[in-house]
């Protein structure tokens, strides 16, 4: 039995290794594009920020891990599936026969179209590659425009500022984190940023970019900057053209069943680049977080190994530090129609909590400097505990969340 | 480090907030807590300051265990000027709040001054900012504490606050941290009250260090085997809490009643420890529903209890049918015996309810055991109570005066001035069963003629928990001696007045001293601080603290004639049980007291006492 | 014989002598804010509970970890955080549904319960064994097990 997987991220590197554990005696290849050993894209802002050097971002440290598990590695880029034969093809002009494939190819962050954004001086930090082009741009004190104010942008300015980089982020929409934050929470962010001396810009677009001389910025506030360096984090999209034409369903993403199986048998999709049931909504989502991604790879590979399991489904859930702020997210924190909810605001301290309730269950959650026992929110959401007369005790105190845990899950009464 | 070396200095009229360096040789020379804090306060204020006006101070001091882990070291007091007594007060609180305030990285709060508007402190780690607490005027503890840590956002906050009794000016008002711990006694709640602070709300994440680690882990476990294997700490309190004693104390005929008429409860048995562990005849339930410990503490007496939800008190109350802090033996007395009440369940509804607007029990419930005298002999009418029977055992007319008394309305008001004033207005100063203003605990000196001179010269007026002679003259700690005779009192109620100051001032309970000799603590502090802690100088710190305060209150107008104790103890004896015909000899025990202390005839510290005392 | 923390709330007193050696044993001070293991306060019902790390099968912050900074222990089947692997990203502190590894901001990383290499501080601070280390078969992990399915994200299969 071989056993292909193509992409060797956290959710191709998780499903080889569990290939690999369920002992099945078959081959197991890890395919990635990427020349450095597997490593995590999410690691790269503590690059940024030195806290780690390149090999602090690596998927596993010991360099013979992957050997000892008889995961053989190889580099390469898939550039095409022909799955009535069974073969994937190579862009190194090889083909690779499988019985079981794995696609675990991610995704990539997007460039919108703007007029000079494909020059010179602008990045993406999305791979390895692209941050040694960043830290070899900035010293400390470098004027840095970032272009995006999400999740993943917000993660990366927290690593540009400890390097010392002067941020100006600018963003289209109406607020940070919109995709995982309230608006009250997001102003808060915002608000703290300000007070950290750093530009947060919203309903602010670059309109065109020159390099005569330098990096020339026009924004749409008729404002000229002029940065040492621009990047951009606006969007992703999953790493799926090499499958066009081969027949797999896709949507947004490739489309899987709850086993991670693709429309084709034998062929399986799991992480950024996968769109799986989504526990929250019952339907189908691209949920690109590292513990999707992880726990995606764990379900395929059983299923590929002829174990069967069932996926229940990715919650969505962020956690995210911008400059010493604290702020996490989970599954329907814009509310469930028909449900209610709780909410904490101090102004004053940067203070958040929202639970968002449908009937007498957890089904969302957002939060702004709230750091102990947070994981509890994901564990009530996730089992649909039904918390009884805790309800009222979290709509007074909604930070009583962990307490309720306890009380609805264990004797405690 | 046993200090952190750190102050808060709050000034409530200009609104600021200040940190200051701990004065390192008065610690040395006061220890902390207790002691410490009186020294700030007689070095910073004028004894004969109005206790309620913004030139009397309130602080709030930790000792060197506080927030260690020593067994019970979780404790912290409130020193100022009382408005019951007009004296030195010090109340002393377990719960989480002191070691939070330790692990916040302070050593004490001073509160100087009166705010405009009412306001709360917030104390997070070094960061110390008031807060505006208008809304939470007019509430209850029970209702702050929670509003504030859901305000803050943070379950982990401690809370310690005053409810309506300190907002109204009841004099035995205290201030309540952990929603039931109570720093209870001599009005410190009223001094928070009439300064417009409502609240200290404390997180703390800085932790603390002892000065010689080995030593103290060594010291500490020690210490806490000792505790675990003593009956008194290892079996007796946690089992019935202080409650242990309700039956103990009936059965020698010390167990005042009806306003110290009698010395022995016919309902005792029925209001006792053991009667918490019964179930209830109503649902089968038991009132105790667990022992709970303070901070640090490895004994264990707090008591939880959950009123029966059919009893008249609450039966339509829902809001009460929670647990929450039980009967200790001092408010089962206060509440029960002295009122000639034998039900638990409204003693219990009538303790929360102390807990739940912060008023001390003690006084609460002598005040109307007192008032209850006077209204059986008439001198009080239907007309001043509102109509409320104030009959001695009348469940009713007690949990009504609790609740008035809680809200500051009608007979509650007086009620809420303490039974000196009230036996003063309607005529009978001598009903009055207290010391300096301050009602009595729940041991009759008739029985235990060693109380009689701890109240006499208790320096915050009536009280125990200045040299608890009981443990000797009953429970044989450390050594028996006869609780009917007088010989020895005089060197036993000194000794214990030193040795208990010494404990109040480290961050440890009063309650180790039933295990732990001073040769027990002094290693846990020595390890813990810089300096000499020796048994010896700790005695000799006990005795200077002792002489300080008596300094202050002698400063602020007392005389040796205020160390006495009601005509009734003197004159009328004991009609029944082990005491019977026996009355308290104070006028044996004080002369000798007076001439162990180093002090005149007239009870004050001679220049020779103060100098030895390097005061 | 795999061991395990056994907890017994009905015991518990909130004397909270655990949090303080749970926090001097790994930090070096008694300051419960740093305690891995937490007793929470059930007021209205009079009960305290001390809650920590199940040591769980799943164990979520485990896989989520995006450097292997949480690893197993052979010996006593915990996980722990190898801090100089931790980069300090939290996901893992969303990841586990029970809310016991928690970040640690003054140190830039996660803390969780380690068992103390086999010899847990907090059992042996605690006076009235409401915590004991014992065969992990008597610790009603069942129970724990049981909620632990619950949230599984993977159905249990028939
Ligand atoms: C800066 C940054 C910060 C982030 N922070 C967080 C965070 O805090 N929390 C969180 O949950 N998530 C975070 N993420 C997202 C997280 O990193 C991704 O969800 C996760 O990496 C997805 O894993 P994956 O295995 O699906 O894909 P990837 O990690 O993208 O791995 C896919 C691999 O496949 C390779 N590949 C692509 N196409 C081909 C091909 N045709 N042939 C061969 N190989 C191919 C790619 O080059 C890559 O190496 C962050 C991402 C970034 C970039
Ligand atoms: S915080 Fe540390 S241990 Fe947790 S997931 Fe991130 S790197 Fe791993």
């Amino acid at each position: 039995m071989k056993h292909v997987i193509l992409g060797a991220g956290p959710g191709g590197v998780i499903a080889a290794e569990t290939l690999s554990k369920q002992g099945h005696g078959g081959a197991i290849t890890l395919v990635g594009d990427e020349p450095e050993p597997p490593y995590s894209r999410m690691a790269i802002p503590y690059l940024l920020s030195d806290i780690i050097d390149e090999s602090g971002t690596y998927l596993r440290k010991n360099p013979d891990h992957y050997e000892k598990l008889g995961i053989d590695r190889l580099q390469a880029r898939a550039s095409g599936i022909d799955t009535k034969k069974g073969r994937v093809a190579l862009d190194n002009g090889k083909e690779l026969p499988y019985d079981r494939l794995l696609i675990a190819t991610g995704s990539s962050a997007t460039t919108p179209p703007i007029e000079g954004l494909d020059g010179p001086g602008v990045h993406h930090c999305w791979t390895l590659e692209d941050t040694r082009h960043i830290l070899k741009s900035i010293e400390p004190g470098s004027e840095v425009l970032l272009m995006g104010a999400g999740f993943v942008a917000c993660i990366i300015l927290n690593g540009l500022v400890k390097r010392g980089a002067k941020v100006t982020a600018i963003v289209r929409g109406p607020r940070m984190v919109r995709s995982m934050m309230t608006e009250t929470a997001g102003g808060m962010i915002k608000r703290w940023c300000g007070e950290k001396g750093i530009r947060v810009l919203t309903e602010t677009n670059a309109t065109r970019v020159t390099h005569d001389g330098g990096l020339k910025v026009d924004l749409d506030n008729s404002e000229t900057m002029n940065p040492a360096l621009i990047i951009v984090a606006v969007g992703v999209k999953p790493n799926m053209d090499f499958i066009d034409g081969s027949g797999i369903e896709t949507d947004y993403g490739i489309l899987v069943d709850n086993h991670m199986q693709t429309n084709i048998e034998g062929i399986f999709a799991t992480g950024d680049v996968a769109q799986g049931l989504d526990f929250s909504s019952g339907g189908r989502s691209v949920h690109a977080i590292q513990p999707t991604a992880s726990e995606h790879g764990r379900i395929a590979a059983l299923n590929m190994a002829g174990v069967p399991a069932t996926y229940k489904g990715s919650l969505l859930m962020n956690v995210l530090d911008t400059v010493g702020l604290i702020a996490t997210s989970f599954g329907q924190w814009q509310g469930a129609k028909g449900g209610d909810h709780a909410e904490a605001v101090d102004e004053d301290h940067y203070k958040y909590l929202r639970l968002e309730f449908e009937e007498d269950r957890l089904v969302g959650a957002c939060s702004v400097g709230i750091t102990q026992h947070v994981g509890a929110v994901r564990g009530l959401i996730q089992s649909r505990t039904r918390l009884g007369h805790w309800k009222k005790r979290l709509v007074q105190d909604p930070t009583r969340f962990m307490e309720a845990y306890l009380g609805s899950t264990q004797p405690v009464g | 480090m046993g200090w952190h070396g750190k102050i808060l200095r709050v000034d409530l009229s200009k609104g600021t907030c200040k940190a200051e360096d701990l004065n390192q040789e008065w610690a040395r020379n006061y220890l902390g807590q207790r002691g410490l804090a009186t020294k700030y306060l007689c070095e910073e204020t004028d004894p004969k300051v109005d206790p309620l006006s913004p030139d009397n101070k309130l602080i709030f001091a930790t000792g060197p265990l506080t927030g260690s882990m020593a067994s019970t070291g979780g404790r912290y007091s409130v020193i100022t000027k009382g408005p019951l007594t007009n004296c030195i007060a010090c109340s002393n609180s377990g719960g989480y709040w002191g070691a939070e305030l330790k692990f916040a990285g302070w050593d004490m709060v001073i509160l100087e001054g009166k705010s405009k508007k009412p306001v709360y402190l917030f104390i997070s780690d070094d960061e110390a900012t008031l807060m505006p607490a208008d809304d939470l005027w007019g509430k209850s503890v029970w209702e702050t504490e929670p509003t504030i840590k859901a305000r803050l956002q943070d379950p982990q906050i401690r809370v310690t606050s005053i409810g309506r009794a300190g907002e109204n000016g009841v004099l035995y008002a205290g201030i309540i941290n952990d929603l039931h711990r109570a720093a209870g006694r001599s009005g410190v709640g009223a001094v928070m009250g009439s300064k417009n602070l409502k609240a200290i709300a404390v997180r703390g994440t800085k932790g603390d260090k002892p000065h010689d680690p080995k030593a103290f882990m060594e010291a500490t476990v020690a210490g806490k085997k000792v505790l675990a294997e003593n009956a008194v700490t290892g079996q007796g309190l946690p089992t019935y809490g202080t409650q242990v004693l309700m039956n103990v104390i009936n059965e020698i005929g010390a167990m005042p009643t009806r306003n110290w008429r009698e010395v022995q409860f016919d309902g005792a048995a029925a209001i006792s420890g053991e009667a918490m562990h019964e179930p209830r005849k109503s649902d089968g339930k038991a009132n105790l529903v667990t022992n709970q410990a303070c901070f640090g503490c490895t004994i264990a007496c707090g008591r939880i209890s959950k009123i029966d939800e059919e009893h008249f008190t609450v039966k339509t109350k829902p809001e009460y049918w929670h647990a929450s802090g039980g009967v200790e033996y001092e408010a089962a007395w206060a509440l029960g015996s002295d009122t000639g009440i034998d039900d638990l369940e409204a003693l219990t509804y009538a303790n929360y309810l102390c807990n739940e607007d912060g008023f001390d029990p003690i006084s609460f419930g002598a005040t109307v055991a007192a008032a209850m005298e006077l209204y059986e002999m008439g001198a009080i009418t239907d007309k001043d109570t509102g109509g409320i029977e104030l009959k001695f055992g009348s469940v009713e007319a007690l949990t009504t005066l609790t609740e008035l008394t809680a809200k500051g309305e009608g007979f509650g008001k007086e009620i809420g001035l303490g039974s000196k004033r009230l036996c003063e207005k309607y005529g009978h100063p001598d009903l009055s069963m207290t010391v300096k203003g301050q009602e009595f605990p729940a041991y009759d000196a008739r029985g235990i003629q060693g109380m009689g001179l701890t109240y006499a010269t208790s320096n915050r007026g009536a009280c125990h928990l200045r040299s608890y002679t009981v443990a000797s003259e009953v429970m044989g700690i450390p050594e028996k001696t006869d609780p009917l005779v007088t010989d020895g009192k005089a060197g036993l109620v000194m000794a214990f007045q030193d040795a208990t100051a010494v404990v109040d001032s480290s961050g440890l309970c009063v309650f180790v001293t039933f295990a732990w000799s001073m040769e027990d603590i002094a290693p846990q502090i020595q390890a813990a601080c810089e300096g000499d802690w020796s048994v010896e100088n700790l005695l000799l710190t006990g005795e200077r603290i002792w002489n300080l305060e008596r300094k202050y209150n002698l400063s602020a107008g007392m005389t040796a004639k205020d160390d006495t104790l009601p005509k009734r103890l003197l004159k009328e004896a004991a009609k029944t049980g082990p005491a019977k015909g026996k009355v308290n000899d104070l006028g044996k025990m004080l002369p000798e007291y007076y001439e162990l202390r180093g002090w005149t005839t007239e009870g004050v510290p001679t220049n020779e006492t103060l100098d030895r005392l390097a005061l | 014989m795999i061991r395990a923390l056994q907890i017994e709330p009905v015991k518990c007193t909130g004397c909270l002598q655990c949090e303080m050696a749970c926090s001097y044993e790994k930090e070096g001070v008694f300051n419960p804010a740093k305690s891995r293991i937490k007793v929470f306060n059930f007021h209205e019902e009079g009960r305290m509970v001390p809650y920590t790390c199940t040591q769980c099968a799943e164990a979520w912050c485990l896989h989520a970890c995006p450097v292997d900074a949480i690893r197993l222990d052979a010996e006593t089947g915990a996980k722990i955080v190898v801090d100089v692997l931790c980069v300090g990203c939290k996901v893992c502190t969303i990841a586990c549904p029970f809310g016991t590894i928690n970040y640690n901001a003054s140190a830039g990383v996660v803390v969780k319960c380690d068992l103390c290499d086999g010899d847990p501080e907090c059992a042996k601070a605690c006076p009235t064994e409401a915590i004991t280390y014992v065969d992990a078969d008597w610790t009603g992990l069942e129970r724990m097990r049981d909620w632990a399915d619950k949230t599984a994200n993977e159905q249990p299969q028939a």
